[in-house]
C-alpha cells in the first residue's frame, strides 16, 4: 500500500448518523474477490434506491463528511475496501466504530475525528454542492469548503498513513521478544495450549 | 504496596510482549478463530508467502455461509466454504466443517468446546468476538489486515482501551433477560456510548446470570461501541467449563482454575468511567429503528421526531420511514410478518428453552425460522423436546449457523417484511435488502410469533415455570 501526506480533492457530505458497515457494503457482495474492485458496492442499496443519492450525483469523491458513529457494526474490512476503491481517502465524522477506524488506517484511509459542531457547519456549507478539500497529515491541518480544521491525529496512525506501513514488517523485527514471551507463557500457563487437536469427547 | 488494578489491566499486562513509546502494545494471541469471511486474510498471507505461525492456537469454523435448510447451495456460497476448508488443510488448522458435530456459530462453539477460557486473549475477524469476554477473557474483533497479521505472527498491535464498569443493581424481573438489559443500556448511552472502552459488567444481576446470559450481555457490547466486554470468572464460569472438549484436564485444569481465581478487578481499582443501572426499571425491550440504540420498553410508543431537534430528528424520521412506522403507535400494536430465533446473541440452549416455554401448546400466527447456535445445541434441543415444541407451533427448525442474522447463506427477510428477531443488528438491509428488523429477546420473539405483533411476553409466561 502506498502512503500519502497531502491530499487535494473533492468533498461530499452524507448527512446521516450511524452509517453502519452493512449499509457501506451489504453482506451479499462480500464473497467477491478484491481484485474485482469494491467501489461499485459502496452504499449499494442506498444508491440504487435513491437516484439523487450524493454518490450518484458525484461519481467521484475523495473526502466524505458525515455524522456520528460512522462505520459502526461488523468488522468487515470490505466496508473500507468499498470506500477506498471508490476513491475516498478520508472520512470526517464526530465518531467511528473502533474496528472500522483501525481497518481504515490499515488501508490508507484517514478516519478524521472532528467535533459535532464542526461537522454540522461543514454539512450546512457543503449542502448540495461538492466542494474542495485539502488535507496535510504532517501539519495535521485540513481545509474543507473554506473551513479550517485541525486534526487530532494519533501519531501511530499518522505514521502508518504517511508511510503506507504494514504491521507484519514491523512485527517480525521483534521476533526474539515474541519467541521469549511464547516460551515463558508455555511455562507459566501450561493449560493455555489445547493438548488435543480434536478435543476429548465431551 | 501494589497499585490496585482492573481486570482489564491484569489481562492486558499478562499478554503484553512489549510496548512502544507511543503506548501501543504488542500482544500475544492465545486463540485465533477464523471463518469463511477470513478469505481476504488468507489471500494476504499467500501473497507474501507466509504460513500460519501457531496452527495449534488457530481454529476454523463454517458459520456465516453455512446452509441451514435443505436444497441446492449457490455456487458462491459453496466456494466460500470450500476456500476455508482448503486454507485450513493447507495450514494444518482444526476445522469445524459442515456436518462436524462441533460445528456452529464461532461465538457459540468457542465456549461450548472449551476453547474459550478465562485469562486468554482471543481474536476473531468478527465484531461479536466481545462475546467471549463473558469468561474473563480479553476478546475483541479485528479486521482482515489484522487477521492476516495474527495468522502470520500470533500477535496483535493494540492500544489499551479505557476501562468502564457497568454495575447493574437489583434483580431482573420475570420475563426480563440479559438481552433486555443490553438493549436498555445501549438506548441510554447510545450506539457509540462506550466507544474506546472495555466494559466490565458487574453487580448482583451479572453475578446471578448464567453463562448464557453473560455471553448475551458481552456479545452486545459492540452494539454500544465497546470492542470488549468482560465479566470476572467465578464458580458459574468454572462449572460451565469443566469437562468441555478442549478445556484443560487433570493437573492442568487445577492449575488453570487457580490462575482464574486471580482474575477480578481489585476492590479499589479505579475505572475511567462508571455507570450504574437499576434493573427495576428494565422491562422487556424492543427496537423500533435502524440502530440498536433505538430501543424502548414494549409498553412504550413509537417515538415522534417532531419532538426532537437537529440531527436526531432527521435520523429518527429516516429510521421510521425505513421501518414504515407511525409516531405514537403503541409498540405492542406493531404487526410482524415473520420471526427469527438464533444467532450468536441468542441461539444458545437457554435461549431456546425460554422461547419454547412461551410457545409450548401454542400456535404461531406468523411463519418463522429457528436456527440453533450450534450442532450441539440442536442435538440437545431435540433431546429435550424443544424442537418438537417449535415445529408443533408451526415454526421451521433448521440447522446451525449465522442464518438470518446476516443472510449470507441465503436465509433472508424479503424487502418490506417485518421480522421479530433475536439477533443483534437492526441495520438497514442487514437481514435482507429492505428488511425491517425488530430486535428483542428470544422470549419476546416467541410472544410475537404467538400473537402476530410485538407483544409483552410477561403475561404469556404467567403460570409457566
Ligand atoms: S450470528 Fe450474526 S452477529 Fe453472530 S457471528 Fe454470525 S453473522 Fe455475526
Amino acid at each position: 500500500m502506498k502512503g500519502w501526506t497531502t491530499l487535494q480533492g473533492r468533498a461530499v457530505a452524507l448527512a446521516q448518523s450511524n452509517v453502519d458497515t452493512d449499509q457501506l457494503i451489504p453482506a451479499r457482495f462480500m464473497s467477491a474477490p478484491r481484485s474485482e474492485g469494491y467501489g461499485k458496492f459502496l452504499l449499494h442499496d442506498a444508491r440504487q434506491d435513491d437516484p439523487d443519492h450524493i454518490l450518484n450525483r458525484f461519481q467521484t469523491a475523495d473526502v466524505l463528511v458525515t455524522r456520528r458513529n460512522f462505520g459502526s457494526g461488523s468488522s468487515r474490512e470490505a466496508a473500507v475496501y468499498a470506500l477506498v476503491d471508490f476513491g475516498i481517502r478520508a472520512v470526517f465524522a464526530p465518531s467511528y466504530g473502533d474496528i472500522f477506524a483501525s481497518n481504515a488506517v490499515n488501508n490508507g484511509l484517514l478516519p478524521a475525528r472532528i467535533s459535532e459542531d464542526e461537522i454540522e457547519a461543514l454539512i450546512a456549507k457543503i449542502d448540495d454542492e461538492d466542494v474542495s478539500a485539502q488535507i496535510d497529515l504532517s501539519s495535521g491541518k485540513a481545509v474543507i469548503a473554506g473551513i479550517e480544521l485541525s486534526l487530532e491525529l494519533d501519531p501511530v496512525w499518522r505514521q502508518k498513513l504517511v508511510n503506507g506501513w504494514d504491521d507484519i514488517d514491523l512485527t517480525t523485527q521483534h521476533r526474539d521478544e515474541i519467541n521469549a514471551y511464547r516460551a515463558a507463557r508455555a511455562k507459566t500457563h501450561p493449560w493455555v495450549v489445547p493438548t488435543s487437536k480434536d478435543g476429548a469427547a465431551p | 504496596m501494589t497499585v490496585p488494578r482492573t481486570l482489564l489491566e491484569k489481562l492486558w499486562s499478562a499478554h503484553e510482549i512489549l510496548r512502544r513509546e507511543d503506548g501501543t502494545s504488542l500482544l500475544w494471541v492465545d486463540r485465533h478463530l477464523v471463518h469463511e469471511g477470513s478469505h481476504h486474510a488468507f489471500a494476504k498471507l499467500k501473497e507474501r508467502g507466509l504460513k500460519v505461525e501457531a496452527p495449534e492456537l488457530t481454529f476454523g469454523v463454517v458459520d456465516h455461509y453455512a446452509p441451514t435448510r435443505a436444497g441446492a447451495v449457490a455456487p458462491d456460497i459453496r466456494r466460500m466454504i470450500e476456500t476455508l476448508g482448503e486454507n485450513a488443510r493447507k495450514h494444518g488448522l482444526k476445522l469445524f466443517d459442515l456436518r462436524d458435530p462441533g460445528q456452529g456459530i464461532v461465538h457459540v462453539i468457542g465456549p461450548e468446546q472449551g476453547l474459550t477460557l478465562p485469562g486468554l486473549l482471543i481474536n476473531c475477524g468478527d465484531s461479536h468476538t466481545s462475546t467471549h469476554g463473558a469468561f474473563g477473557a480479553l476478546a475483541f474483533g479485528v479486521g482482515a489486515t489484522e487477521v492476516a497479521h495474527i495468522l502470520a505472527t500470533q500477535t496483535i498491535w493494540q492500544q489499551r482501551p479505557k476501562a468502564m464498569r457497568i454495575t447493574i443493581q437489583g434483580a431482573l424481573g420475570a420475563g426480563v433477560t440479559a438481552k433486555d438489559l443490553a438493549l436498555h443500556w445501549i438506548s441510554e448511552l447510545g450506539a457509540d456510548g462506550a466507544r474506546g472502552h472495555a466494559i466490565e459488567y458487574a453487580g448482583p444481576v451479572v453475578e446471578a446470570l448464567s453463562m448464557e446470559g453473560r455471553l448475551t450481555l458481552c456479545n452486545l457490547s459492540i452494539e454500544g461501541g465497546a470492542r470488549l466486554g468482560l465479566v470476572a470468572p467465578d464458580q458459574v464460569t468454572v462449572d460451565y467449563l469443566k469437562d468441555r472438549a478442549f478445556a484443560p484436564k487433570g493437573a492442568a485444569w487445577d492449575a488453570a482454575v487457580a490462575d482464574w481465581e486471580q482474575l477480578s478487578s481489585d476492590a479499589d481499582a479505579s475505572f475511567d468511567r462508571e455507570v450504574t443501572l437499576d434493573s427495576a426499571v428494565i422491562a422487556p425491550t424492543v427496537t423500533w429503528g435502524t440502530s440498536p440504540e433505538d430501543a424502548l420498553p414494549i409498553t412504550a410508543q413509537v417515538p415522534d421526531p417532531a419532538q426532537m431537534s437537529g440531527a436526531r430528528r432527521e435520523t429518527v424520521r429516516a429510521a421510521l420511514d425505513y421501518m414504515a412506522l407511525t409516531p405514537g403507535t403503541p409498540l405492542n400494536e406493531v404487526a410482524v410478518d415473520q420471526v427469527f430465533i438464533g444467532s450468536c446473541t441468542n441461539g444458545r440452549i437457554e435461549d431456546l428453552r425460554l422461547a419454547a416455554k412461551v410457545l409450548a401448546g401454542r400456535k404461531a400466527k406468523v411463519p418463522g425460522l429457528v436456527s440453533p447456535g450450534s450442532a450441539q445445541v440442536k442435538k440437545q434441543a431435540e433431546v429435550e423436546g424443544l424442537a418438537q415444541i417449535f415445529t408443533s407451533a408451526g415454526l421451521e427448525w433448521a440447522d446451525a449457523g449465522c442464518s438470518m442474522c446476516v443472510g449470507m447463506n441465503g436465509d433472508r427477510v424479503a424487502a418490506g417484511k417485518r421480522c421479530a428477531s433475536s439477533t443483534n443488528r437492526n441495520f438497514r438491509g442487514r437481514q435482507g435488502r429492505g428488511a425491517r428488523t425488530h430486535l428483542m429477546s428470544p422470549a419476546m420473539v416467541a410472544a410475537a410469533a404467538v400473537t402476530g405483533h410485538l407483544t409483552d411476553v410477561r403475561p404469556l409466561l404467567e403460570g409457566r415455570t
